[in-house]
């Protein structure tokens, strides 16, 4: 990963410098001949083509198959219009399967989780980059080690813990927390972060140390206006890590009234609704996350290449 | 940790009984600064405690117990015996390594050649890369319903355009064959690089665009064609990249387990799309009247020697340059 972080960070100011000029495997010279041009045209216009039909030509299918009737849905052969238009499979689906609740349970999980992990991540990886305590290098290679094992071949015991911390004797299935705190074991983040605090000057430190700043303050008013970039980045897969989650969030929320899923598990679950409101409930849940990679688009792209490489 | 380095500072302070005072400061200082250090890493590291290094500990733990009753007792190799001895954990394995082998033909080859592809291009560059990472956002289940939707064989979408394009139909993931490569296994795959593979494309794009520009020059003047080009100097240039792309891709779909389970239930028919976690989660968690945890961590304990390697791998590869 660290690699490219590294590298896409170059890259980006790379290109930046030589977009104009930069040769790709073609060169300019060669796609200025006149047979080149047309052939650059043709091909150009059959890429646009055929990646609009395979991205959005199942998306099309996915919001129009929810304005149709379930009598239209289920016809063979299957109508590539709809016929009549029928918003109320939407309203329908929105109250059978209750997907505005399981939107609310993902959202609640999801900012509670990325709360844990703002502050618990963050102060650590400044404990491991700036204070330096003893064994502190012990502890972060401990926690690096934990990459290695993703935590899908760890889900028996894990659950297992959760069902009955130990010292604690507490029963977190069923609890928000259950999803919170283990998603604050995420080696990935302190990686990231340790490594963005690593680059600031220690002379900044220095400075607010002398004029008396206490670790935390220093924190909040050195640091952390500094690191807004990888800050971004962290949020966003952290967000977006639980957002799409399945198999914890089906072990442990799972079969409450009212729901306690996730939106990914709760429309997974209704096996015995119609296909049509099984889509239409797929097409609301699919909304907020098309309209949040739209507005966040260049952070999330930027960022994937600083550090995607999980998941 | 305090006791340390309240040792190193009386060691510093013993001289003599004049520098006493600024050695206790110091000390006190240094005390101080490692508690307040140690308290910021606290909550990590509680969570890494419960939720990480404790359950790995425990999986290997529990792989040698059984459980009889609500009364653990050692166990040995009984569990792995078990396991090993079960048909299924052999299909599980060998569908797993399909699908892991089939999502590196479409999941590696596809986004490759689909970066090298976009980076020729002047033209539509902003509007096809979030083209192509748009479905990546989309909740998995959302996508893979979808899909499911498609590949019904009677009303679904994929056989009606078979039907009109006057090709013979499939029964795509409910078919029953289990010779490999099964069309349910090539079915799933397409679904999850159809998902997956626009993180591929633009960690690869980014590095395409690393590229300096005078070895393609360098090429061209020595004649080389554009197929050279690319296999002499945009494979050789971007070799880290892909080699780390291979193993995050592997450690990836060898823990599939959504994607089947969505689109076919999980095993699938005749068990040709269960995958190692399925029958982990099938041992632990839905197994009618006996959950067997400790089989299950058994499992587990073989998936983790095995990912274990291909993650210490990776980052082996990404170290040296970090």
């Amino acid at each position: 990963m660290s690699v490219v972080a590294a590298r896409a960070g170059t890259s980006k100011r790379r290109t930046a410098q030589r977009s104009a000029t930069q040769r790709t495997l073609i060169s300019k010279a060669q796609l200025n001949r006149r047979g080149s041009k047309l052939t650059y045209r043709i091909v150009l216009t059959l890429v646009v083509i055929v990646f609009t039909l395979v991205f959005i030509g199942p998306l099309y299918f996915l919001f129009t198959d929810g304005l149709k009737s379930t009598q239209e849905a289920g016809q063979v052969p299957p109508t590539f219009f709809p016929a009549h238009i029928h918003p109320g499979t939407y309203v329908t689906a929105w109250n059978t399967l209750s997907v505005g609740r399981l939107m609310f349970n993902t959202l609640y999980y999801a900012f509670g989780a990325l709360a844990f992990q703002l502050i618990f991540d963050v102060a650590a990886a400044y404990a491991l980059s700036k204070l330096r305590p003893v064994l502190g290098n012990a502890i972060f290679g401990m926690m690096l080690a934990t990459l290695m094992i993703p935590s899908t071949v760890l889900i028996v015991p894990q659950y297992l813990t959760v069902a009955n911390l130990p010292i604690l004797h507490m029963n977190l299935i069923g609890t928000p927390e259950a999803i919170w705190l283990p998603s604050v074991a995420n080696a990935f983040s302190i990686f990231l972060l340790k490594r963005f605090f690593d680059s600031i000057p220690s002379e900044l430190m220095d400075a607010a140390a002398i004029d008396g700043a206490s670790p935390l303050r220093a924190l909040r008013s050195i640091v952390l206006p500094i690191s807004r970039p990888i800050l971004g980045v962290v949020t966003i897969f952290g967000f977006v890590t639980v957002w799409k989650d399945f198999l914890w969030p089906l072990l442990v929320e799972s079969g409450y009234t009212p729901t306690r899923e996730t939106i990914n598990v709760g429309i997974t679950g209704a096996t015995t609704t119609p296909e049509n409101l099984i889509i239409a409930a797929s097409a609301i849940a699919a909304i907020p996350t098309i309209i949040f990679f739209l507005i966040f688009q260049r952070n999330i792209l930027s960022g994937l290449t600083a550090g995607s490489l999980k998941g | 940790m305090t006791d340390t380095a309240v040792t190193l500072s009386k060691a510093e302070g013993s001289p003599g009984p004049l520098k006493r005072p600024a050695a206790r400061s110091r000390r006190s200082q240094q005390v101080r600064r490692n508690l307040s250090a140690h308290g910021f890493l606290i909550g990590a590291v509680l969570c890494f405690a419960l939720f990480s290094w404790y359950p790995m500990a425990r999986e290997i733990i529990m792989s040698f117990q059984k459980t009889h009753l609500g009364v653990t007792t050692w166990a040995g190799w009984l569990n792995y015996s078990r396991i090993f001895h079960d048909p299924t954990f052999w299909t599980a394995w060998r569908n797993t390594l399909e699908f892991t082998g089939l999502a590196l033909v479409f999941g590696y080859a596809v986004p490759f050649f689909t970066a090298i592809l976009l980076n020729e291009l002047r033209h539509a560059r902003g509007y096809l890369r979030v083209l192509v990472y748009l479905p990546v956002m989309l909740p998995p289940a959302s996508a893979l319903l979808l899909f499911s939707y498609f590949y019904d064989p009677t009303s679904g979408l994929f056989n009606r355009i078979l039907q009109l394009l006057h090709l013979p139909t499939s029964q795509w993931v409910q078919s029953p064959g289990t010779s490999m490569p099964t069309t349910a296994m090539i079915a799933v795959v397409i679904a999850a690089t159809w998902m997956n593979m626009g993180a591929a494309t633009l960690i690869y794009l980014a590095a395409l665009q690393n590229i300096p520009g005078e070895l393609y020059e360098a090429a061209e003047l020595d004649g080389a064609g554009l197929f050279r080009r690319i296999w002499h100097v945009t494979v050789p240039q971007t070799r880290l990249i892909l080699s780390m792309l291979l193993m995050l891709q592997i450690v990836a779909t060898m823990q599939m387990f959504i994607e089947a389970f969505i689109l076919t239930g999980g095993p699938g028919v005749n068990d040709n799309t269960l995958s190692v976690v399925d029958l982990i989660y099938i041992y632990a968690f839905s197994m009618s009247g006996s959950s067997n945890y400790n089989s299950a961590s058994a499992l587990g304990v073989v998936l983790m020697l095995v990912l274990g390697a291909f993650s210490g791998a990776y980052l082996w590869l990404s170290r040296d340059r970090g």
